[in-house]
């Protein structure tokens, strides 16, 4: 269980890395709006695995709360970019 | 029994966001790597929130999780839809093998208009005669564009 645990962090861990990347490269700005909402999948998704790994089941609530702030992020970014006049990526 | 289906479910959560994560670095455009963030990063999420209710087989933390995956499965589809009519309207680049793009001739970029393409011959000159109507929301200016 713990190898299995150790493992899939291991890979959310590499999925960070990968849309680290596309954040930086991201050529427009909705591109890197799309990667950091994808980076708040993954940290939603870490901290579940977490509270398997410690045993904690209140972690759950954490995760709730990631979940809501960044859809309120991501709507609020939409508004922004709708709204917003000439902008330089 | 119940451990191999929780190692199951947490492999393949993490496998689906790695996924998410390639086609989010490898695709091509905005609206394609929203296809591969969305649906994927919800999947993995789901799956991760099944394994942590199987885990601790409490009917507290059963609600929350479920409470989780509803809320991902409401809220991934909305802010998909906002970020790319925004990401459109912006003017984002299309890749340019791109088949099908209906709203190409029915959307103004100057006026920020979008036309059904079904109006009659009055809205028409009625559109025209008002064209000067300040519009609501600024888009890029046309210098840019180049």
């Amino acid at each position: 269980m713990q190898f299995v645990i150790y493992l899939s962090f291991a890979t959310m861990s590499l999925a960070m890395v990968i849309i680290f990347i596309r954040l930086i490269i991201g050529p427009t700005l909705p591109d890197r709006v799309v990667a950091l909402e994808l980076l708040a999948s993954v940290i939603v998704a870490m901290i579940g695995a977490y509270a398997i790994y410690t045993d904690t089941s209140s972690f759950i609530d954490v995760a709730i709360v990631a979940a809501l702030t960044a859809f309120l992020a991501a709507i609020g970014f939409a508004r922004f970019l709708e709204r917003g006049g000439p902008r330089d990526d | 029994m119940i451990d191999w289906i929780i190692k199951l479910l947490m492999l393949s959560s993490s496998v689906f966001i790695l996924l998410a994560a390639i086609g989010v670095l490898r695709l091509p455009d905005l609206l394609t790597r929203m296809h591969a963030s969305t649906k994927a990063g919800a999947l993995g999420i789901t799956l991760m929130m099944i394994a942590a209710s199987f885990h601790f087989f409490d009917s507290v933390v059963m609600a929350k999780s479920f409470a989780v995956i509803i809320f991902i499965l409401i809220t991934a589809p909305i802010a998909a839809h906002a970020i790319g009519r925004a990401g459109y309207f912006v003017g984002i680049p299309v890749w340019d093998k791109t088949v099908k793009d209906e709203l190409r001739n029915c959307y103004d970029p100057d006026s920020h208009r979008l036309m059904s393409g079904l109006e009659t011959e009055e809205e028409l000159e009625l559109y025209r005669q008002n064209l000067d109507y300040k519009p609501r929301i600024r888009v890029k200016s046309k210098d840019k564009d180049k």
